[in-house]
């Protein structure tokens, strides 16, 4: 049988599958009146079967792929990111067992869409494990980590509700600035999966020569017009366009033209929402957020933070350091990805004393939330892409 | 100071805000509040009650949370610089040379780059405020806790199942109304908390059910592990508790490990491998073609020896251990030492192998190899031919004051000076070899002519002690018991109470998930009749409430 193939249909049909529950569960917020109607809606009931159709279609795809492989699918960006997605869902089926709220569907599942369009914009092939990834530690340290993670985004997701709800958009303030540059952030990482898509279908090349920060000779190819220039490029691919700039040689042109790609793309996104509807897009979502109890979201964030910080910890922070103690000699080296772990850790450590001390609940709380799937997406992609250290395996 | 005697006749430590026993306000100000703080159960902590020396001052910052969470503010913000740039022993500068750093630094990030090193950010962990603060962290941890355990263990062992009206009044889960039959709801209620698995105590009317108490020690249980991890931290500093050196080692060598005495190893193979495109079957093919060549496995098959006991250091007189292949991910371990596959060298050159030329019919009267790391003296070629090597340059580096030099003993550049000795010449002539160069201070009948190279691997290996290392996993375990205990268990309890008459109150705390502690108490409800409750944070459950509640 083809696992590798068998694989890929099944994230297809996981994919699909979201998008339909998140159609039921936008069904299930919108036909109810009252919380009654609203927690037991034959919309809601449906929106999760769906849901759980999706899980386990991507179940499969990440138990087939890790048969083709012969590896846990955790060892790159897209596998990693697919498996954070993954896991996203299942702690929001979880939590919908224990609370009923299908406006944390609405929410989970979009976010969980846009995750697993990004994992695609990456390579996707099968790779075989270099020596230091050959450990079974590779599956523990990994998947508890992205447990802990996405258990911590399910309180970001029950924060946002609530800021959708609670925050006045009828009158011009600091919170409505924000959550609505939220918004924007998601229509930006849509942008980066609509251009890299666009100029993937196209088939787009253009290759150069450059000089690295070491002073070595090296090769590129970008994917994208490059906008932007490595450090002392020379065209290989002549009918391509020119770079607009030559940047110095601690700069990746590359990576930074896909950025710019992306802001454009996502920019010209966001003014088109604008324009149909004429409203920012968290007024868009504010009636979706209306029905939900404010003092119940609350408390699944503060809840979903309990229950992941621990996950988290084992995961990011103990497996990894008996794990670099076997590979690299060493339990902890202030690599970037190993700093940025203890800063999520230090973040919410401060959130739960600031929640308990200082009372911080309510806004305050799920800002702080927000801000923790900020930090935790700080470390999965900037630190990945930009920051490269040990970790950078994608 | 003197003790607080409350109205119940329990005497009470001075800075009590909520008598331990009955529950009674004794502060002003707790007697105004509609909901009075029950974080720490209302005791006196020393923080909040002592205010006036030098030591009061420095345990009431440390034991502020708020001083706590801007001490791990700042910890985060300056770990966050440290990742801007990468830090000193990630820049690729040899030696310890400052302007060297600051030279790197300046040549990649500009200005910027100069003033991160000039701020020391480069070496962020490793500075001296940075460690002053995780020292701030670890006493705030240690103070925070001590203001906070104690207290909270003495009132809760102290409470009494009887609390004072004015208690239940002032919780955050509260309700009082009469009801038709109390000493049947009263009953009733007992059961269903014995059902829902509380510990239920009555006394005079009063019931107290309790559950999981022991999740409010949990903070202090996970504070305890991290205060454990630090000191592991710590005690790396003591000699002998932590070793941390590499070694380079070429492929047929010997040599003594260095951070452990007596103990030597072998390399008898270094070997790189990589998926080929066949044996790794087609699921890798697309990623091999993209990638190119993938590594497998980078492997050094070792031999490790002890000099045997009373032998003299350095001495031949060595045992064999054991053979192991050290590869990424599974170093060799002997004696509470480890030690890690980290690099490797290939092609370094091991012989050189010469051919005796006579310059004029072009003919070779011989052939000699030397050994380029302990190249022999005198080469006999017979018939009366030999060599004899004058000079040894393995890392030739050109001529310095008249003299040929070496810049290392590593034989990246082998250079020699030979005396050939043949029947014509029996005094021999003196010619400078080093690769595509020969010198000669007058034309010579004889050449040696390179004919071939033998290379090999080395290894870089790194050798790792660490005694702390099973105090810093207790610290961990320690961490994750508290951690889940105060996470996953939540400590709940209900005060159930007749008043006069046919009166009954309710109220109930928990420390934290206060939507489970309504559903437990929804649930005691709906098998005896008991006052309505109002959740007085819960702004929106009455309209909730007043909807959900049409069956």
């Amino acid at each position: 049988m083809d696992y590798a193939a068998l694989s890929a249909n099944l994230l297809l049909v996981s994919f699909i599958a979201y998008l339909v529950g998140t159609l039921f569960f936008g069904g299930a917020v919108k036909v109810s009146k009252t919380e009654k109607t609203y927690k037991d809606s034959m919309w809601g009931k449906i929106g999760i079967v769906v849901t759980i159709i999706g899980f386990v279609a991507q179940l499969g795809y990440f138990i087939t792929r890790w048969i083709a492989a012969g590896h846990a699918p955790v060892s790159n960006m897209f596998e990693f990111t697919t498996a954070f997605s993954m896991m996203l869902v299942g702690s929001f089926i979880l939590i919908f067992f224990i609370y009923k709220t299908p406006s944390l569907g609405l929410f989970a599942l979009p976010i969980a869409i846009v995750i697993i369009a990004y994992a695609s914009m990456f390579p996707r092939e099968i790779t075989p494990l270099i020596p230091a990834l050959k450990s079974y530690w590779l599956t523990v340290h990994v998947i508890t980590a992205a447990l802990g993670e996405s258990i911590l985004a399910i309180s970001a997701v029950a924060g946002l509700i609530y800021l959708a709800k609670n925050v006045d958009l009828t009158k011009k303030s600091k919170e409505r600035f924000w959550l609505e540059a939220v918004m924007f952030t998601v229509v930006l990482v849509l942008g980066f999966v609509v251009s890299s898509t666009a100029f993937s279908l196209s088939g787009y090349e253009a290759d150069f020569t450059y000089v690295d920060k070491n002073g070595k000779a090296s090769e590129m190819t970008y994917n994208m017009p490059p906008l932007f220039g490595m450090s002392e490029y020379e065209q290989v691919t002549t009918d391509t366009m020119k770079p607009w700039f030559e940047m110095p040689a601690i700069v990746n042109a590359k990576t930074l033209t896909t950025f710019v790609w992306s802001l454009f793309t996502g920019i010209i996104l966001y003014i088109l929402i604008r324009l149909i509807f004429r409203r920012p897009i968290a007024a868009l979502l504010q009636p979706f957020a209306k029905k939900a109890n404010s003092q119940l979201m609350d408390e699944i964030g503060y809840r979903s933070v309990l229950i992941g910080f621990p996950v988290f910890t084992l995961g990011a922070l103990i497996f990894a350091m008996i794990w670099a103690h076997e590979a690299w000699s060493r339990f902890w080296g202030w690599d970037p990805k190993e700093v940025w772990a203890l800063i999520t850790w230090l973040f919410y450590a401060a959130f739960l004393h600031l929640r308990l001390s200082q009372g911080w609940e309510g806004k305050k709380s799920a800002w702080l939330a927000v801000a923790g799937f900020v930090i935790i997406m700080f470390n999965l992609v900037a630190v990945n892409l930009i920051i490269a250290g040990l970790h950078s395996y994608a | 100071m003197s003790k607080i005697k409350c109205q119940c006749g329990h005497e009470n430590p001075f800075g009590t805000v909520l008598c331990e026993k009955c529950g009674r306000p004794l502060t002003d100000e707790a007697q105004k509040s509609e909901m009075v703080d029950m974080r720490y159960e209302g005791s006196a902590r020393r923080s909040q009650t002592y205010k006036k020396s030098v030591i009061d001052k420095i345990w009431n910052f440390f034991s502020s949370v708020k001083i706590g969470v801007s001490i791990i503010i700042a910890v985060l913000a300056t770990s966050a610089i440290g990742t801007i740039f990468p830090q000193k022993f990630y820049v690729p500068v040899s030696g310890n040379d400052p302007s060297e750093y600051l030279e790197y630094y300046e040549r990649l990030y500009g200005t910027v780059g100069k003033l991160y090193y000039q701020l020391g950010f480069y070496d962020m962990y490793n500075s001296w405020w940075f460690k002053v603060l995780i020292g701030m962290l670890g006493t705030s941890i240690i103070i925070a806790s001590l203001d906070r355990v104690i207290p909270l263990y003495k009132s809760l062992t102290k409470q009494r199942t009887k609390r004072h009206p004015s208690f239940m009044k002032r919780q955050r889960i509260y309700g009082a109304s009469n009801v038709s039959d109390p000493d049947e709801s009263f009953n009733n209620a007992e059961k269903a908390l014995k059902d829902l698995h509380y510990k239920v105590k009555v006394e005079d009317g009063a019931i107290l059910a309790e559950k999981n108490r022991f999740g409010r020690w949990g903070p202090y249980v996970n504070h305890t592990g991290l205060i454990i991890f630090l000191l592991g931290v710590l005690m790396r500093g003591i000699p002998g508790f932590y070793v941390d050196e590499t070694m380079w080692i070429r492929e047929g060598e010997t040599r003594e490990i260095p951070g452990a005495p007596g103990y030597l190893l072998e390399n008898v193979d270094f070997s790189v491998e990589t998926y080929s495109k066949g044996e790794a079957d087609e699921v890798f093919g697309e990623a091999i073609d993209n990638n190119g060549a993938i590594v497998s496995e980078f492997k050094s098959d070792v031999k490790l020896y002890k000099e045997k006991e009373g032998s003299l250091p350095g001495s031949s007189d060595v045992e064999f251990m054991k053979e192991y292949p050290i590869i990424v991910n599974k170093p060799l371990k002997f004696d509470g030492y480890s030690i890690f596959q980290m690099d490797y060298k290939t092609g370094e050159l091991k012989t050189m192998t010469f051919s005796l030329m006579n310059k004029k019919t072009e003919q070779s009267v011989g052939e000699f190899t030397i050994d380029l790391n302990e190249p022999a003296k005198d080469y006999d070629l017979g018939n009366g031919t030999s060599i004899e090597l004058m000079e040894y340059y393995a890392d030739y580096d050109g001529i310095v004051d008249g003299q040929p030099s070496s810049k290392s003993p590593i034989p990246n550049n082998p250079a020699f000076i030979f005396n050939m000795k043949t029947p014509e010449h029996p005094d021999g002539e003196k010619s400078f070899v080093a690769i595509r160069q020969t010198l000669e201070v007058e034309p010579n009948d004889y050449e040696a002519k390179f004919l071939s190279a033998e290379t090999r691997d080395a290894s870089g290996l790194t050798i790792r002690k660490d005694k702390t290392l099973y105090i810093l996993l207790l610290g961990g375990i320690v961490f994750m018991i508290g951690v889940i205990q105060g996470s996953y268990w939540q400590h709940r309890r209900i005060w159930i109470q007749k008043g006069s008459g046919s009166e009954m109150l309710i109220a109930a705390h928990t420390n934290k998930n206060w939507y489970t502690l309504k559903k437990d108490l929804d649930k005691v409800k709906e098998v005896a009749t008991l006052p309505t409750y109002t959740d007085k944070q819960d702004k929106e459950a009455v309209i909730d409430t007043t909807e959900g509640e049409t069956k």
